[in-house]
């Protein structure tokens, strides 16, 4: 947790509370959540106390514990709120029984976390709800970085706040036998949160690339106090290993650059190193899932010294393992790559080839043949399906690569 | 906590199964289990669709109509009303739920409104 020495006379940066603000609102919404009982009470008594501190810190400095600030602040906009209210009293003494931020055992925002990803909840609602609760972003921050009317956003929430009121989704940590599910649940959102922001382009809005920093930040939080689920590690892994590579992602005007082609000495190494050494953790857990297998075989590449050098013999394996765990045609298109360089683009083809009918509508499949055409002197066939890519990608940084790499071929 | 367990099927598809296959058994062990858990408040296993009669309002007159409210292929084939802490324990429960080619929908019941 960020700490702070003296009272800080400085004046705040909007980096330092930007920084406690992500910190701590989801904090105080978990702790307030179980206290109030109510979603939209809680998250806007943190929302008016968040106001409260943007007023006074730039002015005052940060207080020596922003936490325990907030939670003051919070408590006493609670008692405004509630003094015409008959029960209030009650109320008033279970909020001031509230602990201090950071004093409890399993922290509050995992179990906000577990609540937003319930599985009862579909996934855009989860998705939604867990920034906007566990991160404290406005709805016209998600909104934007959703690319939806804010509207449609506020809508989406409401109604899964409506929900988990109405079904009694209840305040707590799944129970042992409930974990692995809902873990698989928490993971995929933050997996879904990671992707928004990864793979939209580098000229697009810092908010939707801050998403992917966000999910980070969350999974780590998982991690933290969830340290021997192994899946966690994985994803955790896979996010750094991503963004390790993520300066040779992009050329200097923003284009999109495959790993193939992308300056390795732009990769942070001690990051890569890093990250390697939590799939190795993860993976002497002994209960292998696909995050962890994802994430070895980013290691995999990110490890490599070259496209040419990589170990395509162990990224062939890692998918074939988790082929076997979670079937997918799209896996099975990444083990064709591998295959490629082990076997050759013509038996790598006719892998490829077979996964037709499940991938004739996704721009990778038709990008994967173009390649393997190409290889192979199929030129006609293999703009054919460039184009076809071209067609089907919806991502703008993805349609700049194809585009260039058709006209590049016409 | 009451949620309501709306045990849906296709009558068409259920009529076609062999004894053994709808396995009233199997059914007949869970609502067991579950009353004796203390779980379960009522029950019932429904008539088919087909036997159905509804009552509508047209211009503020009850009409009443041969068939169900509306014509699907899945429909309600029996209920369960549930006692639970929370919606996870509803979820727990209505996995186990036997009857094959079966859906389980899960309705939070209005208490003291």
């Amino acid at each position: 947790m960020t700490t702070f020495g003296a009272p800080d006379s400085r004046t705040a940066s909007a980096a330092a509370i930007t920084r406690i603000v992500r910190e701590e609102a989801g904090r105080l919404t978990a702790s307030l959540v179980r206290l109030v009982d109510d979603f939209d009470v809680a998250e806007d008594l943190v929302q008016d106390a968040l106001v409260a501190a943007l007023e006074h810190w730039p002015r005052d400095g940060l207080p020596e514990r922003p936490g325990a600030w907030l939670l003051t602040a919070a408590r006493r906009l609670a008692v405004d709120r509630w003094r015409r209210e008959a029960d209030y009293r009650k109320k008033v003494a279970l909020l001031e029984s509230a602990p201090v931020p950071g004093s409890t055992e399993v922290d509050d925002r995992l179990r906000l976390i577990f609540i937003c990803c319930h599985p009862a909840l579909a996934r855009e609602a989860q998705v939604a709800l867990t920034l906007r609760a566990v991160l404290g972003l406005t709805t016209a921050e998600i909104a934007r970085a959703f690319l939806v009317s804010e509207v449609t956003l506020a809508q989406r929430i409401v109604r899964a706040k409506r929900k988990i009121v109405a079904a009694h989704i209840a305040y707590r940590m799944p129970t042992e036998q409930e974990m692995p599910t809902r873990m698989n649940e928490v993971l995929t959102v933050l997996y879904v949160l990671f992707n928004e922001g990864y793979l939209s382009s580098s000229g697009q809005a810092a908010v939707r690339q801050e998403l992917m920093h966000d999910a980070e930040w969350l999974a780590s939080l998982v991690v933290r106090f969830l340290p021997d689920q192994p899946e966690a590690l994985g994803l955790l892994a896979l996010m750094r290993l991503h963004r390790a590579r993520s300066a040779a992602r992009f050329d200097v005007d923003g284009h999109l650059i495959v790993l193939r082609d992308q300056d390795r000495t732009l990769w942070d190494r001690g990051a890569i190193i890093a990250a390697a050494g939590l799939v190795e953790t993860a993976l002497r857990m002994r209960s292998p899932g696909p995050f962890q297998l994802q994430a070895a075989i980013a290691a995999c590449h990110a490890e490599a010294s070259s496209w040419e050098k990589t170990d395509w013999h162990q990224i062939w394996a890692l998918y074939g393992v988790l082929l076997g765990l979670a079937p997918s045609p799209v896996v099975a298109l990444n083990r064709s790559i591998a295959l490629r360089y082990l076997r050759g683009p013509r038996a790598a083809l006719a892998e490829v080839d077979a996964l037709r009918g499940e991938l004739e509508n996704y721009h990778l499949f038709h990008a994967t043949r173009a390649e393997l055409l190409r290889a192979l002197g199929q030129e006609a066939e293999a703009r054919a399906a460039d184009q076809r890519a071209l067609e089907l990608t919806a991502n703008p940084a993805e349609r700049e690569l194809l585009t260039l790499r058709t006209s590049e071929c016409s | 906590m009451k949620y309501m367990l709306l045990l849906v099927r296709s009558d068409e598809e259920w009529e076609a199964l062999s004894d053994a296959e709808q396995d009233y058994e199997a059914i007949g062990r869970w609502w067991a289990e579950n009353a004796q858990a203390g779980h379960v408040v009522s029950g019932h296993e429904l008539e088919p669709a087909r036997t159905a009669t509804t009552v509508r309002w047209q211009e503020g007159k009850p009409v009443v109509i041969d068939g169900p409210y509306v014509e699907t292929k899945e429909t309600i084939g029996g209920y369960g009303i549930i006692e639970v802490p929370d919606l996870d324990a509803a979820i727990e429960i209505a996995k186990t739920w036997p009857a094959r080619g079966h859906a389980v929908e899960i309705r939070p019941v209005v208490e003291g409104r």
